[in-house]
């Protein structure tokens, strides 16, 4: 699992490359519970090279998700694979968090 | 190619295990998402397994084997450790999970979801998960 940040003004965009399980899924946790994170008014999240998500890198948004919403840190999910946004779904997390289906749509959403 | 696979129980193996459930299946075409939830519950099990029954000791083992069947596929997930009650397991309210900021607990609502029937079932020291998916 390789992490990116972007940051730009208020909008960090954590880019998500490899797999995100039990394993995996620590690394995720520890940069979102980064101080430091809170500062943001919009994170984005770039889910294109994320080709596997299991419940632990789940309960990783789950687990911040309220966090955000109550600091009004918009978490936004964007280029998200067709088989990692089923997991999502199965659950009916697409229906709790913000998934959309790009860049520009992710920012547009952000900027609302 | 084997229908079986051992490994320790350590959570780096989880992509071992995906990956002989991925190899495995590949010559049966399934549709990208398909394989993908197949591969999800399977590795779910496995990671409940290796971190809960057998508490990541890297000394213990489990045996994953997969079996073709008519209609089907049977995934059988095997271990010696402390064996699952399933009597105690309540499926998760997600919105709850979001508003208590809980981190864990969503691995067997998604196995449940996603297999079309689980059974447990235990024997002295030995356990055995069994997953059946039809695909057909």
């Amino acid at each position: 699992m390789k992490i990116t940040n972007h940051i730009k003004e208020k909008t960090l965009t954590i880019s998500l490359d490899g797999e995100l399980d039990a394993s995996s899924s620590v690394m995720l946790d520890e940069e979102l519970s980064k101080p430091e994170i809170m500062l943001f008014s919009k994170i984005l999240v770039d889910c294109e090279n994320l080709n596997y998500i299991s419940s632990a890198g789940l309960g990783v948004f789950i687990s911040h998700l309220q966090r955000f919403e109550d600091a009004q840190i918009k978490l936004i999910f964007f280029n998200m694979q067709e088989k990692v946004r089923n997991v999502f779904e199965i659950l009916g997390l697409d229906l709790l968090m913000t998934i959309v289906s790009s860049y520009d749509e992710a920012m547009t959403v952000a900027n609302e | 190619m084997n229908n079986w696979i051992t490994i320790s129980c350590n959570k780096k193996n989880l992509k071992v295990v995906r990956d002989f459930v991925t190899d495995f299946l590949a010559p049966y075409d399934l549709p990208e998402v398909l394989l993908n939830q197949i591969t999800l519950a399977v590795d779910e099990i496995t990671a409940n397994v290796i971190i809960h029954s057998n508490k990541e000791d890297d000394s213990k083992f489990l045996k994953l084997t997969i079996t073709p069947k008519e209609d089907c596929f049977l995934f059988e997930i095997a271990d010696k450790g402390i064996s699952f009650d399933r009597s105690s397991y309540v499926e998760p309210d997600v919105r709850d999970f979001v508003r208590i900021g809980k981190k864990g607990g969503v691995g067997f609502a998604l196995v449940n979801r996603i297999m079309d029937k689980v059974e447990f079932t235990s024997q002295g020291s030995n356990n055995i998960c069994r997953l059946y998916k039809r695909v057909r």
